[in-house]
């Protein structure tokens, strides 16, 4: 792409993900037609990635205030206050398209993308985690991806330095031609300390820092606003490559030289680099801004305007400084061997001016860039709720016992080990709960004070109804926060869907947004920050709806945290949580009995936020007050699963007796009824116990006790929990060494 | 004890490292600056883990030639004690300070995760809070934690008891040779080991083992 006299006609406008109508709002706001690079820039701004064209009007509808929340959506990152005067930092962003196309890039830019994201706020980051999605196991792709996503992953975050502590790693055929990689970070500030990216004052020098600018990314933000057809592979040179060494600079760089007072705003260069960093840092100032090309550091010569404003090189910042300050800063960046240069400056026009060699190479209202971006109420279909499924419709299996240990090597259920060894987890020397807790847990300070992290979607509950589905990721989300002893604080979201222009899916996606605000709004627990991500086809299928939550909670005292392993033998085993066995959506359902998701008609168990709220708050309460030797929320899999799990990490068997009641004995134990835990205690403590969670009308059950070597389970005979953790840690090492077909 | 950790640009266990040595020695470590010639008075220097240059070239290879090396060379000469931890074990190998390298993981990936180390020589200034033969947990985290020497130089080492700690009970997580986490140059002052004893110091971490290796080289130098 090269000369500015290039024609503009419809077919160069399509090229750039521009609609006709789309066009003819850009011709009546200018009044003229648009020169190539003003082109590139509408693209940029108004692309879905960008500009939120399909979900803003329903992102309105979430809860987004708290006496927390200092800095919710709109920023870099969302801002939390966690008292004495500090507050954490976070958000999560999705670089699916990007880790399809090259798995070991995409995964690392991510990571790179959204670390940054956290210290231009001005936060140290001290927590990351991802969610990432592959399609099934036995497609010929998934295992170059998985094991190029899980390399770049640790890859960037390992070099930079931040502690990776969890997250989700699951295969479904939907996801064969279309990954997820969701990557959550969170950074520690103090309240005074934070950055914003809205530019204050004329005349002001503009600077760009970091690493130079190259022809990669070009049209990348583009290229994530549209489906993959046949030539993904084609699509590879719109992939930036990462460089966390840069990165590990620019963060020290950058916390110096805020701390030196010269930084007035900053703004990170992610999506659509140049282009859209200088148009929200002026946009939001309500200040005009001139960038002039020729003061750009790039790494290749020879670049247009049109690319250095579109190119989406990595590690890369713009600030707006105190112009006292710029010697001093500039001789923090040459310490840090970073490109430091003065590229431009506010002006009081409102207008965003480019020049490069002499020219004038776009001029456009700067407010109208990023305000009168197309907005649409695309039309949506109802969702279903699906279909009751009674529990004795459903096959039961002959040996309860057989079909957990299988259940515990299912591909969504065996241990993620394999992955996140390959992840620094323990760096900065925090890390209290890494990968494989109910959430991860982390220290701040020496004050006794930690925090909690968890990231949470189950897909396939979210496609046989979006709006339980959404409920139930803030719920799980939430829950599992709680299981550590965290009050959960607030929360982020990443919603991965198909095509917005198709009815079926916006009714996905809005039933979704429903179900999270109506949990979020129950459970006091605000959405600070987030991202969308659409147009997740490949040759006209959707992948499965995948509203991912990061939740964070805060705990006062790390003293107290509760831990998933049964700690000694002779305990009290507690169901908290009223188990009717509800199947439908299940993992037995899918997995034992063998019902593909994409067929199932059955309704996701429902989620009663009253109760999940109850349950939650008394669970908290209970760990806080140094009641409870051990906790685990229930989730995939059910009640077997868990105490599975339990007795696995604590390398202790149980012995469980309950009657089930009327609930059939396999529906009672793979059930997913929603607001239950599991915990153990002293059978000193069990009579006080339950009268006090008789008292707030919860339901607690003794189900067992703990002991032995074994797992004793009605219906099942005796299981080793040796026998049981050799098949949940085996299946993953085994998928990935596996010769190939 | 005074004690300094030097910085390289993409050092990254510095952090951890400073907060160690401050807890175990009660006295706060000097971060010196890779471009520097000449490092304070301090009876402990210490190269800290990281993705020094980004492990660009080969890791440790381009931290090995900053200005600073000069002078750690020159305090190792000087019989002041050094440590290298991971990246800073993989830089001591390529200054020549330690014999051997540090080649990729055997199986060619990350590796995260608690191994078991056991104290193979109990009477150097870095071990010698240890009994012989004591078995302790340590989390490692290297990508290059590899160790090779030919033949002749490992038996050297071995004769010698220069190979301070070894991965015991079945957990080398890197294919090193003979087992071997941690080695001493030949005075016995300048030691560089792949695990992390600077992640094992609290109970937090999983346990306090890691302090050993810190109390004895404050016990050394008393």
């Amino acid at each position: 792409m090269s000369t500015s006299n290039l024609a503009i006609t419809p077919a160069l406008v399509a090229e750039h993900g521009l609609k006709p109508d789309e066009y003819q709002r850009i011709l009546d706001l200018i009044g003229r037609e648009p020169s190539l690079t003003e082109l590139g820039i509408f693209s940029a701004m108004w692309n879905e990635h960008c500009s939120y064209k399909s979900s803003k009007k329903w992102l309105r509808t979430l809860p987004t205030t708290g006496p927390r929340v200092v800095v919710g959506p709109g920023e870099n990152a969302g801002v939390v206050d966690i008292n004495d005067g500090q507050v954490i930092v976070f958000k999560m962003e999705s670089h699916n398209h990007p880790s399809y196309i090259s798995p070991y890039q995409g995964a690392a830019t991510g990571v790179g993308g959204i670390l940054r994201d956290v210290f231009t706020m001005g936060a140290r980051p001290v927590a990351a985690l991802n969610a990432l999605r592959f399609g099934a196991p036995d497609h010929p792709l998934t295992r170059h991806i998985v094991s190029g996503v899980v390399g770049g992953v640790g890859g960037y975050g390992n070099s930079f330095g931040v502690p990776t502590v969890g997250g989700e790693v699951n295969f479904d055929p939907s996801y064969n031609g279309n990954c997820l990689v969701n990557a959550f970070a969170a950074g520690l500030a103090d309240a005074d300390g934070i950055f914003l990216s809205e530019a204050r004052g004329v005349g002001l020098p503009i600077v760009y820092l970091g690493s130079k600018t190259g022809r990669d990314g070009i049209h990348g933000a583009t290229m994530a606003s549209a489906e993959f057809g046949e030539d993904a592979e084609e699509k590879r040179p719109t992939v930036q490559i990462g460089d966390p060494f840069a990165e590990k600079l620019l963060l020290e760089a950058c916390l110096e030289l805020m701390a030196s007072g010269a930084v007035v705003a900053i703004q990170d260069m992610g999506a659509a680099g140049l282009t859209c960093s200088a148009v929200e840092m002026g946009a939001k100032g309500d200040l005009g801004v001139e960038l002039d090309l020729d003061k750009v550091p790039c790494r290749e010569d020879g670049m247009t305007a049109y690319e250095m404003m579109l190119s989406e090189s990595q590690e890369r910042m713009l600030m707006v400084l105190h112009p006292e300050k710029e010697a001093e800063a500039e001789a923090i960046f040459r310490k840090w061997g970073l490109d430091f240069a003065v590229i431009g400056q506010t002006t009081d026009d409102l207008r965003f001016r480019v020049l490069h060699k002499g020219e004038i190479k776009a001029d456009l209202p700067i407010k109208e860039l990023g305000d009168q971006a197309p907005e649409y109420d695309r039309p949506w279909t109802q969702w279903s709720t699906g279909d009751d499924l009674p529990a004795d419709a459903v096959d039961a299996p002959n040996d309860l016992g057989e079909t957990l240990t299988k259940m515990l090597a299912l591909p969504d259920m065996a241990s993620r080990r394999w992955v996140w060894e390959q992840y620094d987890s323990l760096i900065q020397g925090n890390t209290a709960a890494g990968p494989g807790s109910d959430a991860a847990v982390v220290r701040v300070g020496h004050t006794g004070k930690a925090l909690a992290f968890t990231l949470d979607v189950s897909p396939r509950y979210c496609h046989a109804d979006p709006f339980e589905g959404g409920k139930q990721a803030v719920a799980e989300c939430w829950r599992n926060l709680t299981a550590t002893g965290a009050e959960p604080l607030a929360a982020t979201d990443n919603l991965n869907f198909g095509n917005p222009e198709k009815p079926e899916i916006m009714g996905q996606l809005v039933g979704c947004i429903k179900g999270i605000g109506e949990a979020c709004r129950a459970l006091d627990f605000p959405i600070v920050s987030g991202n969308v991500s659409l147009y997740n086809e490949t040759n006209g299928k959707g992948i499965l709806p995948t509203p991912a939550m990061g939740g964070v909670g805060l705990m006062t005292d790390i003293a107290t945290r509760a831990t998933i392993g049964f700690k000694a033998a002779g305990e009290a085993i507690i169901l908290i949580g009223e188990t009717k066995g509800h199947l439908g959506q299940s993992i037995y359902l899918r997995d034992i009995v063998g019902v593909a998701t994409a067929d199932d008609r059955s309704a996701p168990p429902p989620v009663d936020l009253a109760t999940e709220k109850l349950n939650g708050d008394f669970v908290r309460a209970e760990i806080r007050a140094g009641n409870l030797s051990a906790v685990h929320d229930l989730s995939d899999g059910g009640l077997y699963v868990a105490l599975a799990e339990m007795a696995m990490a604590g390398g202790l068997g149980a012995r469980i007796d309950a009657v089930h009641g009327e609930v059939p004995l396999h529906a009672w134990a793979f059930g997913e009824d929603q607001a239950r835990y599991l915990v153990t205690l002293p059978q000193a403590g069990l009579e006080a116990f339950v009268e006090r969670a008789a008292m707030l009308k919860i339901s607690a059950r003794l189900i067992g006790t703990t002991g032995g070597d074994e797992l004793t389970l009605p219906g099942a005979a005796p299981i080793s929990w040796t026998k049981l953790k050799t098949a949940h840690e085996g299946w993953f090492p085994a998928f990935m060494a596996a010769d190939i077909v | 004890m005074k004690s300094a950790v030097i910085v390289f640009p993409g050092s990254n266990r510095e952090r951890d490292m400073l907060y160690a040595l401050e807890t175990i020695t009660g006295v706060k470590p000097v971060a010196v600056w890779h471009t520097e010639h000449e490092l304070p008075d301090v009876d402990l220097v210490v190269l800290p883990g990281g993705f020094s240059y980004g492990d660009y070239l080969r890791t440790g290879a381009i931290a090995a030639r900053a200005n600073i090396m000069a002078a750690v060379a020159k305090k190792a000469a000087d019989g002041v004690r050094v440590l290298g931890v991971c990246n800073g074990f993989q830089i001591l190998c390529e200054s020549g300070l330690l014999p051997g390298v540090l080649m990729r993981n055997a199986h060619l990936r990350f590796v995260c995760r608690n191994v078991d180390l056991e104290v193979a020589n109990a009477d150097s200034d870095f071990t010698k809070k240890y009994a012989k033969g004591q078995i302790w947990p340590c989390p490692v985290a290297h990508g290059d934690g590899n160790y090779f020497a030919d033949a002749e130089t490992v038996k050297r080492l071995e004769g010698e008891g220069r190979v301070s700690l070894r991965y015991a009970n079945g957990t080398n997580p890197n294919g090193s040779v003979n087992d071997i986490a941690g080695i001493l140059n030949a005075k016995g002052n300048v030691m560089g080991l792949m695990p992390h004893p600077e992640n094992m110091i609290e109970p937090l971490n999983g346990g306090t083992a890691g302090r050993g290796l810190f109390e004895s080289v404050l016990e050394a130098v008393a």
